[in-house]
């Protein structure tokens, strides 16, 4: 089977990551909910507090099966987990799901706002920086992305408040709440300035790798063989620089897209921005331990996801890893 | 498997010029020395200097203590108050002299702890070459499918925001994006003759590790330690930020930009003075490590055409 699998082509190795990405998934979930609920002492007193009554106590741990070995508790909870059962909130005393669907639906949103926006655009400056190496565009956009990669994206949505909502200009909401039951499309000014944090915290990465891919594929063999034929400078960017520089930056592209999801907390939370990172933020502080479960998981589960979708568009866009499966 | 790039990491060029066998390793001291060469080095240097200046000699000089009332709050710059005072009438100078040390020293006991572990198990994983190598990188890789500031706030939530819970969680992250670094840095250095004929000899496996492995992979550890020096700071500030700092009294200036984000209209030097210390250090230890990694490419550029 396994040696099928080794010899499988190309399906064989989407087949094979998958399994990969089940298991790390599998780990991740072993790992959250040691940390969460297997704790040394006891649970339901860590979420109730110093002043919970005795009856109390013995309601909660009846609930979590506390009163379960420790492997039958990860068992209930796993294919809760799987069957979409991601327990009950303690702050708001309703099912997990019902709470984080609006808020689910309100991150993504604001994560493929900024990913519709900021990837296409790195691409572009980062070739069109590489295409005008030593330039005064690639000097310039060079330490502006150096610059604003440093930057926490607290402090870029902090700044940008400042900018445009407070003190210096008072062109956009600073506050982005979505009221209750209401979609964040219909409130477009609201994610502008979120969704503008997100880009400028994402896009330094991609426009960096892309540049230095694209600057490695101009000098290679094919592009110097593309000009000589002939062609016209926009056709060989386009159609032979292009696709094989782009092979690199799908990788950078996942990553930072599942550092989207952890951006979001802090983003989510200076706009307040009802979303699942202004959620996590605040179960933490509310000691809402169910929630905080399904977002790991959920988070995690995303960042494997994507990860897989990257591998597989390298390959799918790389010529030469793709006859080497 | 396809190599990933490390989250987030603008290095991968560092990697992909090929050294020639048998090259000797750069001395970090002699990276480091010929990093400074370049202005934006020096300038990074000069960013991070002063900031932990301010961080240090800053509770000796603040003409306040950090959560004396001063005046009325958010009273703009003038008088006693030379950046004003806070939401609270403290004033906004002395607590920005007091709120850099705990920032500081969480992020680089983190990052330290980070690295000495990462690198450890990156070399161990690069000389094993066998199960165990799989075994380090796949759990590795169980880690990094956490977001950075999502394991910390996991690890908040469930044991408190305690100093040493924020060090652990922020150097558990770092763990793994060090520890591919060094296993990439350290495979082709494994395949090399003298680490073979170092074993026939019967040398140590941890001299090996650490006397004939460790010096091969400084330079791309150098860069990636900075890299995760801005970001352990960023993180670290982003929590105190979201409401989860150490100490909630003590002057941070993470915090200090969330209490006074709601009061920008009125009195914007409550929130835009951390504001700019917190940029400028990460700015500064982000010119650092862009100029080491800029040197080590051009060494190992000028090597590989030789």
């Amino acid at each position: 089977m396994l040696a099928r699998l080794r010899s499988g082509g190309f399906s064989g190795f989407v087949v094979r990551r998958l399994l990969l990405g089940l298991i790390v998934l599998l780990m991740v979930s072993i790992v959250v909910f040691a940390a969460t609920q297997a704790l040394p002492g006891d649970p339901a007193r860590a979420i109730l507090g110093r002043s919970a009554t005795p009856a109390s106590l013995a309601a909660l741990r009846l609930k979590l099966h506390l009163d379960q070995p420790i492997f039958s508790q990860y068992w209930t909870w796993l294919t809760g987990l799987l069957r979409g059962n991601l327990g009950t909130s303690l702050a708001a005393q309703e099912p997990v799901t019902t709470l984080l669907g609006p808020k689910l639906v309100n991150s993504s949103v604001l994560v493929a706002i900024s990913a519709i926006v900021s990837i296409p655009l790195s691409i572009a400056i980062g070739s069109w920086a590489a295409f005008r190496r030593e330039k005064i565009f690639d000097t310039l956009s060079s330490n502006l992305l150096l610059v604003l990669a440093a930057l926490p994206e607290f402090v870029v949505a902090v700044v940008l408040i400042i900018l445009l909502a407070t003190t210096v200009s008072q062109v956009l909401p600073g506050t982005s709440t979505i009221p209750p039951g209401s979609r964040p499309w219909n409130f477009p000014s609201y994610l502008v300035l979120p969704a503008l944090t997100l880009v400028i915290a994402v896009a330094p990465y991609v426009a960096r790798i892309m540049r230095a891919s694209m600057v490695e594929v101009l000098e290679s063999d094919y592009v110097e063989m593309a000009r000589l034929k002939g062609l016209p400078e926009r056709i060989v960017l386009i159609r032979h620089a292009l696709p094989n520089a782009l092979g690199p930056v799908f990788q950078v592209i996942a990553l930072n897209l599942a550092y989207l999801a952890g951006g979001i907390v802090v983003v989510e939370t200076v706009f307040n921005y009802g979303g699942i990172g202004s959620g996590m933020q605040e179960a933490v502080i509310n000691h809402d331990l169910p929630v905080v479960q399904a977002l790991a998981m959920l988070i995690a589960a995303v960042y494997v996801a994507l990860n897989l979708l990257a591998d597989v568009a390298t390959i799918m866009v790389t010529p030469r890893l793709r006859t080497q499966l | 498997m396809i190599p990933a790039a490390g989250p987030e990491s603008p290095t991968s060029y560092v990697a992909a010029v090929t050294v020639p066998l048998g090259t000797p390793p750069i001395r970090a001291t002699s990276l480091l020395r010929r990093s400074l060469r370049l202005w934006r080095t020096r300038i990074g240097v000069l960013l991070v200097g002063l900031l932990v200046l301010l961080a240090i000699v800053g509770p000796f000089v603040a003409p306040h203590g950090p959560s004396t009332p001063v005046g009325v709050p958010n009273s703009l710059p003038g008088g006693k108050a030379v950046l004003g005072t806070d939401y609270l009438g403290q004033d906004v100078l002395s607590r920005l002299l007091y709120g850099g040390r705990s920032i500081l020293i969480t992020a680089l006991i983190a990052t330290a702890l980070g690295l000495v572990v990462g690198v450890v198990i990156g070399l161990v994983a690069a000389y094993a070459r066998n199960a165990l190598d799989d075994v380090l990188m796949r759990a590795m890789d169980v880690i990094m499918a956490f977001p950075q500031i999502m394991l910390a706030l996991v690890a908040v939530a469930v044991v408190g925001p305690h100093a040493w819970v924020i060090v652990v969680a922020i150097a558990l992250t770092t763990v793994p994006r060090i520890a591919r670094v060094a296993r990439g840095a350290a495979l082709p250095v494994v395949e090399r003759d003298f680490i073979a004929s170092a074993e026939a000899m019967g040398v140590q496996r941890w001299r090996i590790l650490f006397v004939d492995l460790l010096p091969n992979t400084l330079g791309p550890l150098m860069v990636e330690a900075s890299l995760r020096m801005t970001y352990s700071i960023g993180v670290i500030a982003a929590l105190a930020f979201l409401g989860l700092s150490t100490d909630p009294n003590q002057a941070n200036w993470g915090t200090m930009i969330q209490e006074n984000q709601l009061d920008l209209a009125v009195q914007p030097w409550g929130a835009v003075a951390p504001i700019i210390a917190i940029a400028l250090l990460t700015m500064g230890t982000g010119l650092i490590g862009d100029g080491i990694a800029r040197t080590a490419a051009g060494i190992d550029r000028s090597r590989g055409a030789e």
